[in-house]
């Protein structure tokens, strides 16, 4: 990995915990309630999908990835948990990918 | 379908900016409280009004009385987002702009005093300024003469009053947004389109708007031929709630074949995206489809502005699974549209509206046995 030396090393990559601290969080603020990381947040009395878009918007602002195609179906959002493993995925840098 | 003549095209005035002093009325407030509103001046408000075009009212005065003497003419309702003070004017019309959402070209401004026409134009060079006098001519100029004018245009001022009211409840609103949107006491009508209900969603089906799922164009004229077509379903839908009309919000062409329904064109106006209405669309059309037995297919085309549609197609179930239903449709939207496959269950009805829509199924061509 190579860093440039006039920017601040990015937070350590990959760190679940960290993205589902964060996709907590985010869900809490945005629904003002709490929810535990394996709750189906779109099932009975969850989110409705018009909460999608802003989810999407911010896992891939907040973690500089791109959730495209296949990728958007609902199973990868339906708990915070899934949503830590799409972010973890998406997030492995592509084979043959630029690393400067 | 095109927009052809590059040099300043003559498009319809969408809100009108009215002075006060010597323009709207005859006489200076501040100098004579009993200033005059003429009847040609009333007519040409109430004209305009009917024609859908917005209006409202930039002057230099102080606020309170001025509102209060438009409200004893009894023309203070029909004014949006006044702007009454002592800043430039032009500041005024560029906030009026802003808050109807509305591009500077689409503006009006008239003032009986060359100078204010001259700021205004100077800053905002698109906007469109006229002198008191041409007050009596304008409703038969062209830019003042839409080409349609239906149900919505004559209570667009209604909708944007509602609107603001909508606005600032949500700013107050503590709840998160879906508490917010069951407070709405929401009713969608989804039903089998009729001409006049077309020019309704003109606008919608006239651009490639953000919330065109297909970024596939259908012209007006396409869609209206498609009316009487028993194997197509032209459908729009209107949406109300408790602060008013949203008005015609969506429209869905769809055409129906033995084993599937192909899903050409979803487009809904970018006015309701937050209230999740192409998503409710979408699940009602899945639950129909499942309540018919036939699959869903669904053309896609991504452009740079309907990423919206995207996630709700993907998040309704729709993906690229191979089925042999798709045979009944392929290659017949294009090269570069995806052809997005779906096999319906039952939904839930939306929590956040009360829907109100056709049986889809009662029209379906009849089904020889299929395979499964």
């Amino acid at each position: 990995m190579t860093t440039s030396p006039d920017r601040p090393v990015p937070e350590p990559a990959g760190d679940a915990d960290t993205v589902r601290t964060d996709l907590l969080q985010f869900l809490a603020k945005h629904t003002g309630r709490d929810w535990a990381a394996d709750a189906d947040v779109f099932g009975n009395g969850g989110l409705s999908s018009i909460f999608a878009m802003e989810l999407v918007v911010h896992l891939e602002r907040t973690y500089g990835i791109a959730i495209r195609g296949a990728d958007l179906r609902m199973d990868n959002f339906r708990t915070v948990r899934r949503m830590g493993s799409l972010v973890e995925r998406l997030r492995q840098p592509a084979p043959g990918g630029s690393g400067a | 379908m095109s927009d052809t003549a590059p040099e300043a095209p003559p498009g319809t005035v969408k809100c009108l900016v009215w002075d006060l002093d010597n323009t709207l009325w005859h006489g200076t407030l501040l100098e004579d409280e009993n200033v005059v509103l003429s009847e040609a001046n009333r007519e040409l408000i109430i004209g305009l009004d009917a024609r859908g075009i917005l209006q409202s009212v930039c002057s230099r005065n102080d606020h309170d009385i001025a509102w209060a003497r438009l409200k004893a003419l009894g023309v203070a309702d029909y004014f949006v987002v006044p702007e009454i003070g002592w800043g430039p004017k032009s500041d005024a019309v560029r906030r009026i702009t802003e808050r109807l959402d509305f591009a500077p070209g689409t503006i009006a401004f008239i003032d009986d005093q060359p100078a204010e026409r001259a700021e205004v134009a100077f800053h905002l060079p698109e906007v469109r300024c006229y002198a008191a006098q041409d007050a009596a001519t304008l409703l038969s100029l062209p830019e003042f003469s839409p080409r349609s004018v239906t149900v919505d245009s004559r209570q667009r001022r209604t909708m944007y009053q509602a609107g603001f009211r909508r606005t600032d409840e949500r700013e107050r609103f503590a709840g998160s947004s879906e508490d917010f949107l069951r407070s709405l006491d929401m009713v969608m009508r989804i039903g089998r389109a009729t001409d006049d209900e077309l020019s309704r969603v003109e606008e919608l089906t006239l651009r490639t708007s953000q919330m065109n799922a297909t970024g596939v164009h259908y012209p007006d004229e396409v869609l209206r031929a498609l009316l009487a077509c028993p194997s197509h379903e032209v459908l729009v839908t209107t949406l109300t709630d408790r602060f008013g009309p949203h008005g015609a919000v969506g429209v869905v062409l769809l055409e129906k074949h033995e084993r599937a329904w192909h899903l050409k064109l979803l487009a809904t106006s970018c006015r309701v995206v937050a209230f999740g209405a192409g998503t409710i669309i979408l699940n009602w059309l899945v639950d129909q489809a499942a309540l018919a037995g036939v699959h869903l297919l669904a053309d896609f085309r991504a452009t740079d502005r309907n990423r919206v549609m995207e996630i709700a197609y993907r998040f309704a179930g729709l993906d690229e699974q191979p089925c042999g239903c798709r045979d009944e449709v392929s290659g017949s939207s294009g090269e570069d549209v995806l052809l997005l496959h779906l096999t319906p269950e039952r939904r839930e009805p939306p929590t956040t509206v009360r829907l109100i829509a056709p049986d889809l199924a009662d029209r379906a061509p009849p089904r020889a046995g299929l395979p499964d």
